[in-house]
């Protein structure tokens, strides 16, 4: 009874909320209004069941909050990465994965293997902010500046040079690498959402700078006819040359996994980690920040710079609308989604964020706004993300000790 | 399910709906339509479809194409680059035979190096780039609307020579199109050495008002401001202009050239001049072109919808000609037969712009744009 | 120098600041209470505008004057965008309330790309075109040229309505809680303030000023889209870090501060560079002094 009557409070609220905007429509040329009152009878019916499901996912997590501390850790895992710790699920399971990415091209039509080759730079993309946001807790909103910078470099010096692929991909990374450790060494002292914002204001300056200087980069013309990666020297087909690069950013995004995750597991990873849960504490220990926090913008800018590097040489064209404040949230999405500090957790937030909008094309018109609800309905319902991070787990043997720790 | 399955169940999901769609069906000739239909550009790619539509269901109704049915491949590319070329790929590998598209010159740039690849001809009947052409790097692109450089001229010399303007103000939008076409008309100012250029600068769109850059405007004492972009931010400019008592001529593009300027601006876009394609509403087939979307949606038709009308027409009657959907033999037909279109008799030069379309310069009436002849 | 120019370009920033502080208030005051960056905030003044446009379209119609539609238009944007406010909150924030710092930030991004396609789905993608509510005033026609009606019109209401906050929020039990609340929440809640009320009160206040800034704007440009919220949110956020985020005289400072810089810069240098300008201020003003004009440097506790 008492969800009943919520459910139609509810209910009437939004209709009154979104009386105005759902049904008048004015013209105020013509001076007519049209009326949809079907529209206020959608909203009363969709909210009211709506709110039940709303009310019943709330109490679950709820409940779930309560009783967690009181079981068992590995319990509170989700199934997935309780099935990648267990060596028998995971080593076969990663080399399926792998036989089929590496197939993927020969199954599908030039358009998917295009629509996977976004994925797995986004991958790179969220792999590299995950650096600087999951693992050193930076707040980082202008990671698309420096994929800017990647794309750019390849592009301009391309036009300007000549200079291929293979010798632009590392210059493009160092670039990138550079332009954080530049941008890194003025807002050291910074931190939090302080952060947040300046880094935001270098994402847009840098494309404000890229759209203004005719000059130099075509302005908001862009730079078109960039060269494809040759191979060897042979002109490639479209299609092939597709197929080439989906290997190229398969192989890439491979290596940045696996940097990232030996990158976790070392000194400075863990320096990263100590930095993120208390600055002072870190110090005391003996860690130096700046070096350390330099490297983490270095490290994470970088793949941003290979991934922008690799979105030149495929789109062909590059103008400065494609890196917009947009971009730099749509990673730190896939980042957030996904499970900060987690690399399995940015290879779904991706296939969540690029796949899915891709997909829905059929609904292109209400694909943006079910891709927005869902980001908030996530954040609601499961703010750790897809996967939890977790720390790594380090077994005691010697009995001795374990009796020490009971102690 | 383990994550190796899930995974690969999606895939073979991915991969059996991409196989639904028959890579090749001998029996349709298949027209891809690309360009902005959704975001805030829709307004300038939504009449292209329509466009598509609209010709497409007169032909069919009519027997088709020796025989055989045109089907249309609708995709959206949001006048995003990257969006583009996922779609060029797509109607590459769906087996498109032409393309009508796409709209922006951005998004069309970075798609046609992959139609150049295909052979896949692609007509826009928007992208006016002159470098589309010009560079020769797009051998399989056509257009059916004159390109930015020849109305910048048309522009400068009509405030040069009609207005007798002294002192010009150039300002643009800062996007590709407004700002190649302030470019071009500061170059043409430049050279014909008859007004000077008083100021050169780019208005950020959405910002909230424009009074700085319409200060400068009184201060340098402008008698004429010519605007490459599009209308939002013209008549915002030229409200604010008028509210500031400045009464500098204001000269424009085919962006401002739009029926919803006038709406937004009110009274204060009378007096405003733009340039738009010469008007053809008294030919017949412009008429019929007119009737037919109102019939079939009815309203009047936005932005480009006879140059859509124009480009769809010229591709599918050069199929028919060809009596192939053979690159070769269509380009052929297309570059050397007149064909009657909504925007007049028109045939194709080698570049790829149409021979027989062209501007004239259009002023705000009583609030409604008229030919200046 | 110009002094006409100069004056000219001030007064053009004077009306262009009043509008960023307006908004920059709803950010200042969220974040001082919950640090959140309220992302939406900005489209919570792009729904004022159209709930303004709305009401004073339909109204148009019946033929009323001029000035009663302004009115109407003002205070029917306000309660909305006070619903909005709270709503928003409810749904998109309480129940994040205690979750890692980025979490409510997504949240925010989410919501303010949901609203923006709430208004292309349930309005239109196109420009608008608003009214003109604010008529020409006789006394102002011999400075028209410089300032203008409108521009008086906005200034005015701004100053009035940022005067009129900071009066509640020194003076009254409500304000004296808010400030409370700010400063030490747990503390707060022992003394018995209702914090969860607290901060629906913030959201609606914040979320009235970006109303009536929506409206004002709107009839001054003319015209309006579902992206103005966006651009015109990111320009009032750069205000209130300026001013020294989470603080109210701050806010209005910023932004006043940011609106002639903006106009001084696009007048003496180039209008190309406008937003650089504005993010490079932003960007130097951090790394100096990152508390912000008015702002307290915080105190780093060991």
């Amino acid at each position: 009874m008492q969800g009943l009557k919520q459910s139609i409070i509810t209910s009437l609220w939004f209709m009154f909320l979104t009386f105005p905007i759902m049904v008048a429509r004015v013209n105020t040329i013509e001076n007519t209004v049209e009326w949809r009152w079907m529209n206020l009878a959608y909203v009363g019916v969709g909210v009211f069941f709506l709110s039940y499901v709303w009310r019943w996912a709330l109490a679950r997590k709820e409940a779930k909050q309560y009783e967690a501390p009181s079981t068992e850790t590995a319990k509170k895992q989700s199934w997935l990465s309780r099935a990648m710790e267990e060596p028998a699920v995971a080593r076969p399971a990663l080399a399926a994965l792998f036989a089929l990415s590496v197939a993927m091209p020969m199954l599908v039509t030039t358009y998917q293997t295009n629509i996977f080759i976004s994925f797995l730079l986004y991958v790179v993309l969220g792999l590299g902010l995950n650096i600087i946001v999951g693992v050193a807790g930076l707040l980082f909103l202008g990671h698309a500046a420096f994929y800017a910078i990647g794309a750019y470099s390849y592009a301009l010096l391309n036009h300007y040079f000549g200079i291929g692929f293979w010798i632009a991909l590392p210059l493009g990374g160092l670039f990138a690498c550079l332009g954080g450790i530049m941008l890194a060494f003025p807002v050291l002292r910074l931190r939090g959402d302080y952060l947040a914002i300046v880094t935001l204001g270098f994402g847009e300056i840098i494309r404000l700078v890229l759209e203004n200087w005719g000059s130099l980069t075509g302005g908001p013309s862009g730079i078109s006819n960039i060269d494809r990666p040759g191979l060897f020297g042979m002109e490639l087909s479209v299609a092939d040359a597709n197929i080439y690069i989906y290997y190229i950013v398969l192989a890439l995004a491979i290596i940045t996994m696996i940097a990232v995750q030996r990158l976790k597991n070392s000194r400075i990873g863990r320096a990263l980690q100590a930095l993120r849960e208390d600055e002072i504490a870190c110090q005391a220990m003996g860690i130096d920040r700046v070096n350390v926090k330099l490297m983490a913008f270095g490290l994470g800018t970088a793949w941003a710079g290979f991934a922008g590097v690799i979105f030149a040489a495929k789109t062909t064209f590059i103008n400065p609308a494609s890196f917009t404040f947009m971009e730099s949230a749509i990673i730190l999405s896939i980042v957030v989604l996904g499970g900060m500090g987690s690399n399995l957790g940015v290879i779904l937030g991706s296939a969540f964020l690029v796949l899915m909008p891709e997909y829905l094309r059929a609904f292109s018109e209400y694909r943006m706004i079910i891709f927005a609800a869902a980001m908030v309905l996530m954040m609601v319902f499961r703010p750790q993300g897809l996967i939890a991070p977790k720390g790594r787990k380090y077994h005691v043997d010697d009995p001795d000790l374990i009796k020490e720790g009971e102690a | 399910m383990t994550f190796s399955g899930l995974v690969k169940s999606i895939i073979t999901g991915l991969a059996v709906t991409a196989m639904c769609v028959p890579a090749f069906a001998a029996d349709t000739i298949k027209m891809g339509v690309a360009g902005a239909h959704s975001g805030d550009l829709a307004s300038y790619g939504l009449p292209t479809v329509n466009a598509a539509k609209v010709v497409v269901e007169k032909i069919n109704a009519a027997g088709g194409i020796n025989g055989k049915q045109v089907e249309l491949l609708i995709q959206d590319d949001q006048c995003k680059p990257e969006q583009a070329t996922n779609v060029a790929t797509k109607l590459v590998s769906d087996g498109a035979n032409v393309v009508l598209g796409h709209i922006c010159s951005g998004a069309t740039k970075a798609a046609l190096p992959i139609y150049t690849e295909g052979k896949l001809i692609a007509m826009s009947p928007s992208a006016t780039n002159p470098m589309l052409t010009q560079s020769g790097d797009y051998p399989t692109f056509f257009r059916t609307i004159a390109s930015d450089d020849m109305q910048a001229r048309l522009g400068v010399d009509f405030a040069i020579e009609k207005l007798g303007a002294k002192k010009i103000a150039v300002l643009h939008d800062k996007g590709d199109y407004g700002k190649g076409y302030a470019e071009f008309a500061r170059k043409f100012i430049e050279e014909g050495g008859k007004a000077e250029v008083v100021m050169f600068e780019g208005v950020t769109p959405g910002a909230p008002d424009y009074s700085a850059v319409v200060q400068k405007i009184r201060r340098f004492k402008a008698d004429t401001v010519i605007y490459g972009g599009y209308h939002p931010e013209a008549s915002k400019i030229v409200s604010q202009m008028r509210k500031k008592r400045i009464k500098a001529n204001f000269v424009s593009d085919d962006g401002v050239k739009d029926d919803t300027f006038i709406k937004v601006a009110g009274k204060n876009a009378e007096g405003v001049y733009a340039s738009g394609p010469i008007d053809v509403s008294n030919l017949p087939m412009y008429k019929e072109a007119i009737a037919a979307h109102v019939k079939m949606f009815g309203s009047e038709p936005g932005a480009f919808y006879p140059a859509a009308y124009a480009a769809a027409v010229a591709m599918l009657t050069a199929i028919e000609r060809a009596d192939s959907t053979d690159y070769d033999a269509v380009t052929a037909k297309l570059r050397s037969e007149f064909v009657d279109t909504p925007v007049g008799k028109i045939k194709f030069n080698e570049k790829g712009d149409a021979e027989g379309v062209g501007f004239s310069m259009y002023q705000v009436q009583n609030g409604k744009y008229v030919e200046l002849k | 120098m110009d002094w006409e120019f100069f004056i000219e370009l001030g007064l053009g920033g004077l009306t262009r600041g009043s509008i960023y502080a307006l908004i920059a208030i709803g950010y200042t005051m969220v974040y001082g209470i919950i640090e959140l960056i309220n992302f939406a905030h900005g489209e919570i003044y792009m729904l004022g505008a159209f709930t303004g446009l709305i009401v004073a379209g339909v109204m148009g119609i019946y033929g009323f004057p001029a000035f009663a539609i302004l009115l109407m238009a003002i205070v029917i944007a306000i309660l909305y965008c006070a619903a909005y406010g709270y709503t928003m909150e409810k749904v998109a924030y309480k129940p994040l309330r205690g979750a890692a710092r980025l979490s409510p930030l997504i949240s925010a991004i989410g919501m303010s790309l949901f609203l923006q396609n709430y208004i292309i789905l349930a309005q239109t993608s196109d420009f608008l075109p608003f009214p003109t509510l604010i008529p020409d005033f006789e006394f102002m026609e011999p400075i028209a040229h410089i300032f203008g009606s409108t521009d008086l019109v906005i200034v005015v209401a701004s100053a009035v309505s940022m005067v009129a906050l900071t009066l509640f929020i020194k003076f009254t039990k409500l304000g004296k809680a808010m400030r409370a609340t700010a400063q030490n929440r747990k503390m707060a809640m022992l003394l018995g303030i209702n914090a969860d009320k607290i901060i629906s009160t913030t959201f609606i206040i914040g979320s009235s000023l970006a109303a009536l800034g929506g409206v004002l704007i709107s009839t001054h440009s003319g015209q309006l889209n579902f992206m103005i919220g966006f651009i015109a949110g990111v320009k009032a956020f750069t205000a209130a870090v300026l001013g020294g985020i989470g603080s109210i005289p701050g806010a209005m400072l910023g932004g006043l501060f940011l609106g002639l810089t903006e106009s001084y810069a696009a007048g003496y240098i180039s209008s190309d560079y406008e937003d650089v300008f504005a993010f490079s201020l932003l960007v130097i003003f951090l790394i100096f002094r990152p508390s912000g004009i008015l702002g307290k440097a915080p105190v780093e506790k060991v």
